[in-house]
C-alpha cells in the first residue's frame, strides 16, 4: 500500500501535460475486470452460495457445520501440513539462499541455481508426486520409506520439494539488500558474529523470513493434484474433501458444503495474506 | 426408427459426457456410433464421475455443450430423476423389471461384479484373507475414495460381504481395510492403469471389467471374486431433459440397446462388462458366445445394493473411514 501511495503521489506532475482526452484510470479496466470475472466474482459466489442450502434457500445454520468434528478435521490436516511444510521449506530455503548469496554474485553456481528454483518451484502435482512413489513409495525404485504414507510426514516431505526454491526465490532480494558496509561496521565496533547476526542482520531479514514462510504457507494450502495423486482414497484436507463434497457420486455431494469450506479457506488465506503484506511492508523499510 | 435416424443424422452432434475410451469398451462404441450414423460425438470430462455429469446437467442446462445423455451409477440417478426424459428403447421388453425405472426415466446398461484384480507373481489368492499376509506389503488399492467414488464403496462392500457382513451393515468392510492398514498392506493410491503398470498398485479392488488384463493394460494380471461376496453393481443410462440434440440422444440409447452383432449390447460384452440384456440374448442367440465365455465365473448368488443400502454404506463411511484407515 505504501508503494503504490509513493507511486500516485510521484506520478501526479507529470500528469498535468497529457491529453486529457482519456482519463487515467481507463488504462487499469483491463485488469480490473480481469479480477473481478476471475476473482471477485467466483469468490462473491462461494461466500453466497455457502449460506445456501441445496434448494437454492437461505440457509445461515450451514456455518455450524465448520464446527462438525470432521470438518474441523480437514481444517486441522491442511493447517498441520501447510505449517510442517512451510517451516521446513523457510528455514532450508533461508539456508540455501543465503549459501548462494554468499558467493560470487555473477557466478555460475548462484544462476544455475535460482535458475533451478524458478523452475522447481513450479514443480508438483501429478509428476512430482509420482516421481516420489516411484522412487520412495511401497515398491519403491530406491527403498521403501515406511513413513511414506503417514500423513502428515510422507506429504510434507514431497511439499518442501517445491517450498524450498520459492523460498529461494522469495529471500533472495531480502539478503541481497543486507549491505556488507553494515556487517564491516559492526566488526569495526567490535561486535562479534553471533552479535551481528543477534543485533543487526537478523532483525533485518526477520520479517522477510517470516513473510516467505507465510507465502510458502498459502501456496501449501491451495495446492491439490499433489496430495490427490499421492493419495486419493481417503480425505486429509481441505480441497480434497471439497472435491468429495462437489464428485461424490455415492450420494455424499453437496456443493452448499464445499462452498462452506472454501469459503473456510478464503478466510484463511485472507488472514495470512495480510499477515504477509504487513510484513513485507516492514521489510521494504530496511531493504530499499 | 427411421424417422429417429433422421432427425439425429439432421442434429448431426451428439454430446456425452464422462465416457473413458478404455472404460467397458467405450471407445470402439463410441467409434462405431459415428461409423454408423455419421453423426459427430462431443465427449466431455473422460474420467469424470457421475456426480460431476449431473452438475454439468445443471450448470450448462440451455447451452449446446449441455450433456445429451448421461452414464451414472445408481445412488445418482434415483437422487436425479427430476432432470431426466422418459423413453423407452425397442428392446425395452427384454430387459428385466427389476434394472428400469417404470417409465423409462433410467434404464440399467451394463454392470459387473466387483473383483480383486492382482498380479499373477502372487501366485493364487484363494481368500480374502491372504491379503493380510506380508508377502502383500503396500499392494492392496482401491479405485479412489469410497466416500466419492461408487466403485471404491463397493470395493469395502465387497469385503464386507466377504468378512461376514450384508449389504445393510459396511463395517465389517471398514475394519477389514483397517487390520489391511494395519499390516501395513493397504495402498492408498487411487488405482489406474498406470500405477499397475508402473508396479505401485499389484492388487485392486474394482469392477471385473475394470479389472481385465486387456484393460489394465499388463498380461500376468488374474482376478478373483470371492465365493461368498459377489457383489454386482449396473449403471444406468437416462437422457437429460433439455437435452440440445433430443433425437441423437434417444437414437444413441437404442444404439446402446441393440443386440445386433455391432450393437451397443454386444460392444459392452466385448470390454468385458455384462450387458443389461445379457439373458434375453442368450435365449435369443444374439450374443456374442466368444465375448461371453470370457467372463469372469461367479459362483453363489449375486447381491446387489438398493438405494438405502447404498446411501447408509456411503453415510458410515464418512464418519468411519478416514479414521480406520489413516
Amino acid at each position: 500500500m505504501a508503494v503504490a501511495a509513493t507511486t500516485e503521489a510521484g506520478a501526479r506532475p507529470s500528469r498535468a501535460g497529457r491529453r486529457p482526452s482519456a482519463p487515467a484510470w481507463v488504462g487499469t479496466v483491463p485488469f480490473f475486470a480481469y479480477v473481478a470475472v476471475f476473482l471477485l466474482w467466483p469468490t462473491a459466489i462461494v461466500v453466497v452460495d455457502s449460506f445456501k442450502n441445496s434448494a437454492g434457500g437461505w440457509a445461515f445454520a450451514n456455518i455450524t457445520k465448520l464446527g462438525d468434528p470432521l470438518v474441523r478435521g480437514y481444517f486441522i490436516g491442511s493447517f498441520k501440513l501447510c505449517v510442517l511444510s512451510s517451516v521446513i521449506g523457510a528455514v532450508f530455503g533461508a539456508i540455501l539462499a543465503y549459501a548462494i548469496a554468499s558467493g560470487n554474485p555473477d557466478g555460475v553456481i548462484r544462476r544455475l541455481y535460482l535458475a533451478g528454483s524458478g523452475v522447481l518451484a513450479q514443480t508438483g502435482g501429478v509428476t512430482l508426486a509420482f516421481a516420489f512413489l516411484v522412487l520412495i513409495g511401497p515398491v519403491g525404485l530406491l527403498f521403501h520409506a515406511s513413513w511414506f504414507y503417514s500423513f502428515p510426514w510422507g506429504i510434507t516431505v514431497i511439499y518442501t520439494y517445491f517450498q524450498i526454491p520459492l523460498m529461494v526465490l522469495v529471500f533472495m532480494p531480502a539478503i541481497d539488500g543486507i549491505k556488507v558496509q553494515w556487517r564491516e561496521a559492526s566488526e569495526n565496533l567490535g561486535a562479534s558474529a553471533w552479535q551481528y547476526w543477534r543485533y543487526v542482520g537478523g532483525p533485518l531479514l526477520m520479517p522477510a523470513f517470516l513473510g516467505g514462510t507465510l507465502l510458502l504457507f498459502a501456496n501449501a494450502l491451495s495446492a491439490f493434484a499433489t496430495i490427490v495423486a499421492w493419495e486419493n482414497q481417503i480425505s486429509y484436507i481441505v480441497p480434497q474433501q471439497i472435491s468429495t463434497a462437489l464428485s461424490s457420486e455415492v450420494g455424499l455431494s453437496n456443493v452448499n458444503v464445499a462452498d462452506l469450506l472454501a469459503f473456510g479457506m478464503i478466510i484463511l488465506v485472507a488472514i495470512v495474506m495480510t499477515g504477509y503484506g504487513l510484513l513485507q511492508r516492514r521489510a521494504a523499510r530496511w531493504l530499499q | 426408427m427411421n424417422a429417429l435416424v433422421a432427425a439425429a443424422k439432421k442434429e448431426g452432434t451428439l454430446n456425452v459426457i464422462a465416457l473413458p475410451p478404455t472404460w467397458a469398451n467405450y471407445g470402439n462404441i463410441l467409434k462405431a456410433f459415428t461409423a454408423k450414423y455419421g453423426i459427430k460425438i462431443n465427449s466431455a470430462l473422460p474420467d469424470g464421475s457421475s456426480q460431476q455429469e449431473v452438475n454439468a446437467v445443471k450448470s450448462q442446462h440451455g447451452t449446446a455443450k449441455a450433456p445429451d445423455v448421461l452414464d451414472v451409477g445408481m445412488a445418482v440417478a434415483l437422487a436425479n430423476t427430476s432432470l431426466f426424459a422418459p423413453y423407452q428403447v425397442s428392446t425395452w421388453s427384454d430387459i428385466p423389471t427389476a434394472q428400469k425405472e417404470s417409465t423409462g426415466l433410467w434404464v440399467q446398461d451394463y454392470g459387473g461384479y466387483m473383483a480383486i484384480g492382482y498380479s499373477s507373481k502372487y501366485g493364487t489368492i484363494t481368500s480374502l484373507n491372504d491379503l493380510l499376509g506380508p508377502k502383500f506389503k503396500g499392494a492392496v488399492a482401491l479405485n479412489g475414495n469410497p466416500t466419492s467414488a461408487n466403485a471404491a464403496l463397493n470395493g469395502v462392500m465387497m469385503a464386507s460381504l466377504a468378512e461376514g457382513g450384508s449389504a445393510s451393515s459396511i463395517s465389517p468392510g471398514v475394519n477389514f481395510f483397517e487390520k489391511l492398514k494395519k499390516a501395513g498392506n493397504f495402498n492408498p493410491v487411487q488405482a489406474t492403469g498406470a500405477t499397475i503398470k508402473a508396479g505401485t498398485t499389484q492388487v485392486v479392488f474394482n469392477w471385473d471389467y475394470l479389472n481385465l488384463p486387456s484393460y489394465v493394460g499388463v498380461s500376468n494380471w488374474k482376478v478373483f471374486i470371492p465365493q461368498n461376496a459377489v457383489l454386482g453393481g449396473y449403471y444406468a443410462q437416462a437422457i437429460n431433459k433439455g437435452a440440445p440434440h433430443p433425437a441423437a440422444a434417444r437414437l444413441w440409447e437404442e444404439f446402446l440397446y441393440s443386440q445386433a452383432a455391432g450393437g451397443g449390447q454386444n460392444l459392452w460384452l466385448q470390454g468385458g462388462a455384462r450387458p443389461v440384456e445379457q439373458q434375453a440374448m442368450q435365449s435369443n442367440g444374439s450374443i456374442d458366445k466368444a465375448a461371453a465365455a470370457k467372463l469372469p465365473t461367479v459362483s453363489g448368488t449375486p447381491v446387489f445394493l438398493s438405494g438405502p443400502q447404498s446411501t447408509d454404506a456411503a453415510n458410515y463411511l464418512a464418519a468411519n473411514w478416514a479414521k480406520a484407515v489413516s
